[in-house]
């Protein structure tokens, strides 16, 4: 993984170094990289002087942060409360069928990571998943898979 | 725009604001530019918008905003033409041609378009003659549609910052803190402490003082703080600057999920402008006081919702709870006095203090004031965001708001309060829904979520989707909630997968007293929730599970199997054609047959048929 280490800088100086924000720093890192590299976590101990256990532990806790590499498209599989009831284990199964991975996996070619979320707040439009930062609602087996198509075919032109 | 220096600067803005208003009498698209409708594609239709009207020349004399969310999510993307108020609901992009060429051109109405009622059949061109609006009292939500969030013009043409100008001149702290007692107000964020009394505490307290607003909105199937914050964001920020105010705090936190990207978008356009404007930093409005408001983004921990795990994660440590000998508006964020309040909370101050706490207080029940807003979602026709006073009944908001069940279902419960509430049966349809009767009937108002559930949802399986989604959130610090939930985990994976034994039913009962009682914070001693007022109202359907090894509801894949009742099926072949296993067979116009080798219990078939020839067995 090549890291652009001046950006990294950039984002832990936006934030003026300051350890009360470590999770916001790891989150806009997690945003160029679609993971936290753990090669960035010395870097993090010295500018934000804290210790590694610190950096580990919150990113560990959150589930905003992975620490394991993820695809170029992550996409979410809303659990909500809503779309529980809307079926969304049936979308889940769909989008385990179409993209051969299973529940927090990543395909092969690194396209897309397959998780489920908690509530993304879109519960009159369940089921939902998102890709990336984009929501797709009211969707069943068939729809759901037409939009993992199109980020296929966005990705291949 | 320069610094507003004084109240009459704000006064001479924003007259200047409304004069300009009056002399465009332009017409005027609104767009719900809400989470909901962008998951149904608002992006497409704006641009499909902007270009035809450009095409037409109209695109000085048509104004076209992005608004916030009009609450009716279920309809998105939702269009609203002014000043008529005609309301265009599923707006796709190839609609947009006739919208512009009839509606905006001729002042015709595009029929086909128009609101048909579900239940009347009736059309409907404006939007506050629907059913879903017109019982709805929209205290807090009303200007959403109006406004676009990211502009503090159209916040202030609405009369905001009003209440702000008459906290900070009118009032001392102590009168703005005895208004919001007077109020009534109680804590939208699933508590229901009274406000003023928190505010009254935190005020006596010394120290450098914080006020922070609670959008960790973590509770599954809720998302009115979602849509507070992003479609009007100075509503909330105002009310944190009143708050300030009253308990004398010179910096603020919000603490909002990572996962509301528009909502963190919208609120720093809205921080901006505030500073710009003079309503946040030194010196606000020339009164001498000051306040910086920063914004936190959290990590998707539903823990984090609790006040001490919030103020833990604002440190930048995991999110851990702390047990409250000590109240967090005397020693809280960076041990001092700090006031969290949830987003909805914040919202509900300005009109508090704009309108008084007589007028407020006359909303609602004796022990809940105001107005609550709900998220209506699940089995129900009109799902959205509903706002309507204390005490309206479970009936009005499903029914005559919501529509009802949507395909001929029959209503089975109503789950409120998230992961800490309940589930609330038919018998209770005509309870008035305020703080107090839902927490007699065994649930709580949480922050206002409430899914909708049918005959085909189990509620064995309700009870373990919460446990399953408890057991991921918990911390892990204190053995009850770790190790108790993971137990009666188990024990309801075991009943849903046909393993169930006698006995246990009241081994979860024990388990979830013991979990109650003995917790460490309120995810804890919250959690059996869901599955005792299961076991107290459908103990029939667990009794089912365990010893007839059925699932009544079809949803347990081990405990039941789909039939095709031959006299109701008439061979309309849908069923087969759909089948992704190829396991129905039939000749046309023939009872079909089901291969129960084949079947994969996917449901397809079951939701296809319109002759319920279908059967869960």
């Amino acid at each position: 993984m090549d890291i652009d280490w001046k950006k990294i800088d950039d984002i832990a100086d936006a934030y003026h170094n300051d350890r009360e924000s470590l999770l916001m720093i790891m989150q806009d890192i997690s945003d160029i990289y679609n993971y936290v590299p753990p090669e960035v976590i010395p870097v993090l101990v010295e500018k934000l002087g804290i210790n590694p256990s610190l950096v580990y532990s919150v990113a560990t806790f959150y589930k905003t942060i992975s620490l394991e590499p993820r695809g170029k498209y992550i996409v979410s599989v809303c659990t909500g409360t809503a779309c529980h009831v809307r079926g969304a284990e049936k979308i889940m199964d769909a989008l385990e069928d179409r993209l051969h991975v299973k529940e927090s996996q990543t395909t092969e070619d690194r396209l897309f990571t397959l998780e489920a979320v908690r509530c993304v707040g879109c519960c009159a439009s369940g089921p939902v998943i998102t890709v990336n930062q984009n929501t797709h609602g009211g969707l069943n087996r068939s729809s759901v898979v037409k939009v993992i198509d199109e980020y296929e075919k966005q990705h291949v032109s | 725009m320069a610094k507003l220096e004084n109240r009459s600067a704000l006064e001479s803005y924003r007259n200047g604001l409304l004069a300009e208003q009056e002399s465009r009498k332009k017409k005027l698209i609104s767009l719900c530019a809400g989470s909901g409708c962008g998951a149904y594609g608002t992006a497409k239709v704006y641009d499909a918008l902007v270009q035809e009207l450009a095409k037409h020349g109209l695109q000085k004399e048509v104004t076209v905003k992005l608004s916030g969310c009009h609450g009716f999510c279920e309809k998105g993307p939702i269009l609203v033409i002014h000043p008529q108020g005609i309301f265009y609901p599923q707006i796709k992009e190839d609609h947009i041609p006739d919208i512009v060429e009839k509606t905006i051109k001729n002042g015709e109405l595009v029929q086909s378009l128009v609101y048909k009622d579900p239940a009347t059949k009736e059309k409907i061109t404006h939007e506050k003659d629907i059913s879903f609006y017109k019982l709805q009292q929209r205290v807090i939500f009303g200007n959403n549609g109006a406004i676009d969030p990211t502009s503090i013009e159209d916040y202030i043409a609405v009369g905001g910052y009003q209440a702000l100008e008459k906290a900070l001149f009118d009032m001392t702290p102590e009168e703005i803190i005895d208004q919001v007692k007077k109020s009534g107000l109680r804590g939208r964020g699933g508590g229901g402490f009274p406000t003023g009394i928190k505010w009254e505490t935190c005020h006596k307290h010394n120290g450098d003082k914080y006020v922070i607003c609670n959008a960790d909105e973590g509770d599954p199937g809720a998302y009115m703080d979602r849509s507070l914050l992003e479609g009007n964001p100075h509503l909330v920020l105002e009310g944190m600057i009143i708050g300030a105010v009253a308990i004398e705090s010179n910096e603020g936190y919000v603490y909002v999920r990572h996962e509301y990207p528009l909502a963190v978008k919208n609120l720093s356009i809205a921080l901006r402008r505030a500073e710009e404007l003079g309503f946040l930093g030194k010196n606000i409005l020339g009164s001498g006081f000051d306040l910086n408001i920063h914004i936190s983004r959290g990590g998707g921990a539903f823990v984090c919702g609790e006040s001490t795990a919030l103020m833990a994660s604002l440190e930048g440590m995991p999110g851990r709870p702390r047990a409250k000998y000590i109240h967090t508006v005397e020693k809280g964020f960076r041990n001092n006095p700090s006031n969290l309040n949830n987003v909805e909370t914040w919202a509900n101050v300005p009109v508090i203090i704009d309108k008084g706490a007589d007028w407020y207080a006359a909303i609602g029940t004796e022990r809940s004031k105001g107005t609550k807003i709900f998220s209506l979602v699940g089995k129900v026709t009109n799902t959205g965001l509903v706002e309507v006073p204390m005490g309206t009944t479970l009936r009005t908001i499903i029914y005559d708001i919501g529509g009802g069940i949507p395909n001929k279902k029959k209503f089975k419960a109503v789950q409120t309060g998230g992961p800490s509430g309940g589930c609330i049966p038919e018998q209770f349809l005509n309870l008035g829904v305020d703080f107090d009767e839902l927490t007699k009937v065994g649930s709580i108002m949480g922050s206002g979520g409430m899914i909708v559930m049918d005959q085909d949802t189990c509620m064995v399986d309700v009870a373990r989707y919460f446990l399953d989604f408890l057991k991921e959130e918990s911390c892990g610090q204190c053995n009850p909630c770790r190790e108790g939930i993971t137990a009666m985990l188990d024990i309801l994976t075991d009943i849903c997968q046909g393993n169930g034994k006698e006995g246990d039913i009241e081994l979860l009962e024990d388990l979830g007293m013991m979990i109650q009682k003995f917790s460490l914070c309120g995810l804890g001693t919250s959690a059996p929730n869901p599955v005792l007022t299961t076991i107290l109202y459908f103990r029939d359907e667990y009794e089912a599970h365990i010893k007839d090894k059925k699932c009544p509801s079809g949803v347990c894949k081990p405990l039941f199997h789909y039939e095709i009742d031959e006299e109701a099926c008439t061979g309309c072949t849908l069923c087969a054609k759909r089948c992704p296993e190829e396991a129905i067979t039939g000749e046309k116009k023939k009872p079909h047959h089901l291969n129960l080798e084949k079947c994969i219990k996917c449901g397809i078939c079951y939701d296809a048929c319109k002759f319920d020839a279908v059967r869960i067995q």
